[in-house]
């Protein structure tokens, strides 16, 4: 059995698949790629030929725009297996957003299993992750680190509805990512009860539309209303105003009533980070697995190396090795930058 | 579950900026929580909480036994606070199904157990803790707990919440102690007024209203009695045969920093001035500028070496007990004429009367106070003759007549963010002022920071033109070019050692954005050196 190195390779522009001559989530246009979810740090533009859910293909297209998506489109149906040059592709869920896949190969009686982005807890929005036995698991390490253990995200909806109700002259405005975070902090608040109209930054209207478009049913949604005048403030006092992090820091955030600044990201767990951004109310939300869940899933998937993509590899790595297994930092570049790293700067200045 | 309560009351305090926001969350506590632990929630915030505190090293031996060094190690490095890296790293123990703790049973356990046995007592309740409540806990029982709550804050809360007058509370509040059983009675009505007599209790000070030129019409000798406005932070001295006690305007007690003010208050009364620096000189006594009293501010302890170079005194200027006897109600000339007898009676130790000015006409003080440039005079106190002394800020009965502040055009060069309300502008700006670079040229140094006295319009301005103006980023701030010279105005420049120009300013506000200067005719640092108090020419 030739082992996985032989096999896959790093490269400049993410791993490479020899015997399938194709990349898994490459940095740059390809000739031939397989996405594992629409996060830009993982679905690059203007690729000749797209390996993807279908979902993830929708969410490249609303991104990117219909030309850019990948000149050709192929849907991998969840859970089957395709023949590529000997080598047999499966996806199976990652538990990350929506239409977020892992990439299981197997060639010549080797099999790796590239993990994409993922999480293990139970989320309304997505299909849970799907733990497969493997010869190398290729995992992110996005908190990897001891100090990232994420509560319970119903803990963290119910300080923000005590919040609602002990400020309802306030506007609570959280910041949260166009893809997947926003979706299911709506679908955790329609769990806990809250009913009311969700207000969206313009940023985010598209994709709970193609979410919902899959059937994720996120309930009475409306856009953020423009201002009365020019300038002026106090809307939408007592109500949830969803939009991408960093809109808090540009004038559009001035038509909302005193907001409370809230953020939704596994980066919450830190004080300084919260600190930094300027949140009143940080809420430890992740679809990212916590460092109790990186440890369980690798020996879960019973793999005896491990690969780290992103992310706290050094710890892992470590960890790992406390357990006997072999880890080893693959160093990809671009990753980690769209989904819970901290935007530095407003990414909204424009949109309304 | 108090713990746990308390812990989320903490995380929210220490994240919200807003005063509002800050005593709802109080009233919320005051409201929800059982006694005894509202109540030593209430004094762990303002730092009235006294017991044995464990050492934060025995914290970290605890951690050390439950995790890897190498994990440890990487992530304090990440998370740069011990506390919040033990809290967070402590791992969960499987089957702990202990209920958390209360409050006062943390605080009286630590109190009651023996030293030996307090490791293994932190260790279990941290198992029986979240990551929120351990971080509480730790900061609770190492005493590093900083909130920003101030005692005043706080008072206010507990007010507005039983919708009583704040200072009523001020007025009990220094004759309790934790958990305040008797104050919430009272403030619920179930018990009666608890009382403050003989005690060294803080009584709410008189204010004073800043005068403004339609108000100068009835200001004359006839009505009002002048005085100095010293430079140094305005204290209260108790002294009853209970005990001894200096607070501060915000009633928070200083005692501690100033020991030789306290042996010297070898009397019975209470009393009203100013905290000062003063040396002697060849004449008489030379009260030293706010920088040099700064040094002794914020300290627990104070060292002999810091008592010699730093003398403090305290110049007095109002009585408000004399013995037992309450003088509030007395006219300010009574009262005055008391504080006199009642000074050569007494010849405290550090203590001198502040000098009434005499006068007839507003204008001879205009004159006066135009000229007094020594740096520890702010400008002029004036008070009625006839008025009581009264809490809180009277219309009319004290005014405080301020020096005109200094003034420099400086350059704005940086720009951050501000918090809360003004998180989506750049309110915070860095200012220079031109030097010569060395090489013929010149160049712009910061000499400080302003984040007030523009309008809402200007801000609104101003902010539009940092976003189209910003030449570079580094994380919340932005450098941005170097053309727009705001007027800046200051009480007063000093010497610092810690600033790169070798400047310090008081109270640095904006005064005018000066968008009809040139950049070149900007100040240079120099002029500004040439205000600096005491270097005048
Ligand atoms: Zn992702
Ligand atoms: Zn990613």
């Amino acid at each position: 059995m030739p082992h996985p190195q032989t096999w896959m390779r790093v490269t400049p522009q993410g791993l490479y698949c020899v015997p399938g001559d194709f990349f898994i989530d490459p940095a740059r246009a390809v000739p031939r790629a397989i996405v594992t979810h629409g996060h830009a740090d993982h679905a690059r533009p203007d690729h000749d030929h797209v390996l993807a859910s279908d979902a993830t293909l929708a969410i490249m297209r609303t991104r990117m725009g219909e030309g850019r998506a990948g000149r050709t489109q192929q849907v991998a149906p969840m859970g089957e297996v395709i023949h590529h040059n000997g080598v047999d592709i499966r996806l199976v869920p990652a538990g990350h957003v929506l239409g977020s896949c892992q990439v299981v190969l197997d060639w010549q009686g080797s099999r790796i299993v590239i993990s994409g982005d993922y999480k293990r807890r139970p989320d309304p929005t997505c299909l849970p992750f799907e733990p497969v036995t493997c010869d190398v698991f290729v995992t992110e390490a996005t908190f990897g680190l001891p100090v990232f253990r994420h509560p319970d995200p119903a803990d963290e909806i119910a300080r923000l509805l005590h919040s609602l109700r002990l400020f309802p002259d306030r506007a609570h405005l959280i910041g949260a990512y166009a893809l997947g975070k926003a979706q299911r902090l709506i679908a955790l608040l329609r769990q806990a009860g809250w009913d009311r109209p969700i207000f969206l930054h313009g940023a985010l209207l598209a994709l709970c539309g193609l979410y919902e478009g899959f059937g994720v049913k996120l309930g009475p949604l409306e856009p953020v209303p423009l201002p009365q005048k020019r300038g002026a403030g106090g809307l939408l006092a007592g109500e949830v105003v969803l939009a991408p992090p960093g809109a808090e820091a540009t004038a559009w955030v001035r038509r909302l009533a005193d907001p409370v600044i809230c953020a939704a990201s596994g980066w919450m767990r830190v004080r300084q980070r919260a600190k930094a951004r300027g949140v009143e109310l940080p809420l430890i939300l992740s679809d990212h697995a916590d460092w109790d869940e990186l440890l369980a899933t690798t020996a879960e998937v019973q793999a005896p190396e491990i690969w780290v993509t992103h992310g706290r590899d050094d710890a892992l790595v470590h960890a790992l090795a406390l357990r006997g297994i072999k880890g080893r930092a693959l160093y990809l570049l671009g990753r980690g930058e769209e989904d819970e790293e901290p935007a530095a700067e407003p990414v909204a200045e424009a949109s309304a | 579950m108090s713990l746990p309560a308390f812990a989320t009351l903490l995380e929210r305090l220490t994240f919200t900026p807003g005063r509002n926001a800050k005593l709802a969350l109080l009233r919320e506590w005051f409201a929800t929580q059982p006694d005894p632990d509202r109540g030593i929630g209430l004094a762990a915030l303002t730092g009235e909480l006294v017991f044995r505190a464990a050492k934060p090293g025995m914290v970290r031996e605890l951690v050390a036994a439950r995790s890897d060094p190498v994990l440890f190690a990487l992530s304090y490095d990440y998370v740069g606070d011990l506390a919040e890296t033990v809290a967070l790293i402590w791992p969960a123990r499987a089957g702990i199904n202990a209920p958390p703790p209360g409050l006062a049973e943390v605080v009286e356990a630590m109190e009651a157990t023996p030293k030996a046995e307090l490791p293994a007592l932190i260790a279990g309740w941290l198992d029986a803790l979240d990551a929120n409540g351990r971080l509480a806990l730790i900061k609770l029982v190492t005493g590093g707990l900083r909130v920003g709550v101030s005692a005043r804050l706080a008072k206010t809360a507990l007010a507005d919440w039983a919708g009583q007058e704040v200072a009523e509370v001020e007025e009990v509040w220094h004759g309790l102690a934790p958990p305040y059983l008797d104050l919430f009675a009272w403030l619920e009505k179930q018990g009666p007024r608890p009382s403050a007599e003989d005690r060294p209790v803080f009584r709410p000070l008189m204010l004073a209203h800043p005068l403004e030129a339609p108000d100068y019409a009835g200001i004359s000798g006839a009505t009002h009695r002048a005085e100095w406005k010293w430079d140094g932070i305005r204290v209260q001295l108790c002294a009853a045969p209970s005990g001894r006690a200096l607070f501060s305007r915000g009633a928070e007690e200083i005692s501690g920093g100033f020991p030789e003010i306290l042996e010297a208050m070898d009397f019975h009364a209470v009393l009203d001035g100013e905290l000062l620096v003063m040396r002697a000189n060849g004449e008489g006594i030379e009260v030293a500028p706010f920088a040099d009293l700064q040094q002794r501010l914020n300290r627990k302890l104070v060292s002999a070496k810091m008592q010699a170079a730093y003398p403090i005194g305290v110049r007095l200027y109002d009585i408000l007990f004399d013995g037992a006897e309450d003088l509030r109600a007395l006219p300010f000339d009574a009262r005055r004429a008391r504080l006199e007898a009642w000074f050569a009676r007494t010849r405290p130790a550090r203590m001198d009367l502040s000098e009434v000015i005499p006068f007839t006409e507003l204008t001879e003080l205009e004159l006066l106070r135009a000229g007094a440039r020594a740096a520890a005079i702010e400008g002029l106190m004036l008070k009625r003759a006839d008025s009581p002394y009264l809490a809180g800020r009277q219309k009319g009965a004290w005014w405080k007549w301020k020096r005109a502040p200094l003034g420099i055009d400086a350059v704005l060069m940086y720009a951050q963010r501000g918090h809360g309300k003004r998180s989506s502008f750049y309110s915070d700006f860095t200012f220079g002022l031109w030097r010569p670079d060395g090489e013929g040229g010149r160049e712009l140094v910061p000499v400080g920071k302003a984040y007030s006295g523009y309008t809402d319009q200007e801000l609104l301005w101003i902010d539009r033109w940092i976003r189209n103006n910003t030449t570079a980023r580094f994380g919340p701030v932005r450098e941005v070019a170097k053309s727009l010279v705001l007027e800046v105005i200051f009480d007063a420049a000093q010497r610092s050692g810690r600033h790169k120009s070798g400047v310090a300013l008081r109270f640095p506000r904006i005064a005018r954005l000066r968008t009809d200067k040139p950049v070149e005719e900007a100040d240079e640092l120099a002029t500004l050196e040439a205000l600096i108090v005491g270097e005048e020419a």
